[in-house]
């Protein structure tokens, strides 16, 4: 068997693990939905809150700061994206590897860097 | 191709090994359920629950039981797409996690030789599922535990990852099965005790355990994403949590402590496999529980600050630290020194920044005046 059907047969299980999780969550509504008692009222379905109803709906505004945070974040996932197929192999490429992948942390530590100066980090 | 235990097929043989772990994680969700019960009664000086069943044992089985028949609501409000897939998206993620989790030699449902990488990119999505589930429900607090969830995540994302590649640099492979082959002499634990603490830190930010529950915070968000959610969908959510819990010991166990071979090599039986695995998962999730039990709820700011001003860097310090070691061929026991030493900078960094809030303070200040003006 030649590798792509090895891969894809590796890959097998992945799929069905998906198809099986999903049908557990279905038959458990499923089941909930033969098993359980409905009563549609009217008050029952308003939205939860302390006693009085919201106002408005509730997507209206979120904090800047979340996006901060999102955007440090793409930065630094794709970072670790590079380093693992060094962190497999830098045994066989050797010290210069190495030093390049310092650099490359390094540089990506200034920028770490610049955004805790820059108040980036901090949760305000 | 390797061949599977049960000499079939591949699709018969995933979907065989599949259903069993549908078995297993079920068990063992409810019965972590009962054990985080009895425990925390314990740790509280109280019995947890007694009543149904010998020693309370049928607890799980009763609340699983009312939950089935409780009626499942909806709010008027929500938006009916996000709501009602908000559990698929955070339960199948946490189930695909179980493709790659070794519980012993030959039983794990597939080796993937990039073990670690899919499973940090599958147990990832699952937060997708938290955001559609506070942003659907259509109320403030699930909004805001929505997004609570997603900032803790992602920023937890990174020293998880960071640490788990420091350990797959020492193995030089992804493959979590060869990653535990690597540790039948030593475990890496020995070698990493800082990425282990990294890891361990970051493994409970990304379960959403105490003391970082602050986007289920009671007392705060009243729930989370979960608030509007009832019944069966609800109990989604929680076998969901606790499967991620017991995936995430099983993980910790094979990574660090050597899963199935250390201390007794591979040539033992599959029962003794099994047995190490459990008595290692079993002392982690006591671990996380004694963890509940006795450390407070952070505060949103220390939670991120926590992230990225000294997890993150110290966790980079211990990559760059772990190439310069076996790049030059040093004597291993560096590694084990410098990561007890990251260790005292780790614990002193937290208690400095427990004792002495100071930016804390100077923020809440400036939002005093902020405010006054």
């Amino acid at each position: 068997m030649g590798p792509a059907e090895t891969l894809f047969s590796n890959y097998i299980p992945v799929l069905l693990a998906t198809i099986v999780g999903f049908i557990l969550v279905l038959s458990a509504l499923l089941g909930a939905r033969l098993l359980a008692p409905f009563s549609r009222e009217r008050e029952k379905s308003t939205t939860y809150e302390c006693g009085m109803l919201p106002i408005q709906r509730s997507a209206t505004n979120v904090g800047m700061r979340f996006y901060l945070y999102a955007i440090l974040f793409v930065i630094f996932d794709v970072e670790a994206v590079f380093i693992f197929p060094w962190a497999v192999s830098f045994m066989t490429l050797g010290a210069q590897a190495y030093w390049l992948m310092v650099a490359f942390i390094a540089i990506l530590a200034l920028g770490l860097g610049y955004a805790w100066k820059k108040g980036a980090l901090q949760w305000r | 191709m390797p061949e599977g235990l049960f000499g079939l097929n591949p699709w018969l043989d995933g979907l065989i090994r599949l259903l069993l772990i549908v078995g297993l994680m079920t068990v063992v969700a409810m019965g972590l359920i009962y054990i985080e019960r009895k425990v925390l009664g314990r740790f509280h000086a109280r019995v947890g629950p007694q009543r149904t069943g010998p020693f309370g044992l049928l607890q799980s089985v009763a609340d699983a039981l009312k939950l089935i028949g409780k009626e499942d609501l909806r709010p008027r409000n929500a938006d009916p797409w996000t709501f009602e897939f908000g559990p698929y998206l955070v339960f199948i993620p946490i189930f695909m996690g179980f493709v790659v989790q070794p519980f012993m030699a030959d039983f794990n449902v597939r080796v993937l030789d990039l073990g670690i990488l899919y499973f940090v990119a599958v147990s990832s999505v699952s937060i997708v599922g938290w955001v559609m589930a506070g942003w659907g429900s259509d109320n403030r607090y699930a909004m805001i535990g929505g997004m609570r969830a997603a900032a803790q995540a992602i920023s937890y994302e990174l020293p998880f990852v960071l640490s788990l590649l420091a350990v797959s640099m020492l193995s030089g492979t992804l493959n979590i099965n060869e990653i535990v082959l690597a540790q039948w002499q030593v475990p890496n634990i020995v070698w990493q005790p800082l990425a282990f603490v990294i890891f361990f830190i970051a493994a409970l930010a990304e379960l959403n355990r105490p003391p970082f529950d602050i986007p289920v915070g009671e007392s705060e968000v009243v729930g989370g994403p979960f608030v509007e959610y009832s019944g069966i969908r609800w109990s989604m959510f929680f076998l969901g949590e606790y499967a991620s819990l017991f995936i995430m010991s099983i993980l910790i166990s094979a990574v660090f402590l050597g899963g199935y071979v250390w201390p007794f090599g591979q040539e033992l039986g599959i029962g003794f496999q099994l047995l190490l695995t459990v008595i290692k998962a079993s002392l982690l999730i006591f671990l996380i529980i004694w963890v509940r039990a006795s450390v407070p709820r952070l505060r949103i700011d220390q939670l991120m600050g926590y992230a990225w001003k000294i997890l993150v860097p110290l966790a980079l310090v211990q990559i760059l630290v772990n190439g310069f070691v076996l790049v030059y061929d040093l004597p291993m026991p560096i590694l084990t020194v410098v990561g007890l030493g990251g260790i005292a900078l780790l614990s002193w960094l937290t208690e400095r920044a427990i004792r002495k809030p100071r930016a804390a303070r100077a923020s809440a200040i400036a939002l005093q005046s902020e405010a006054a003006s």
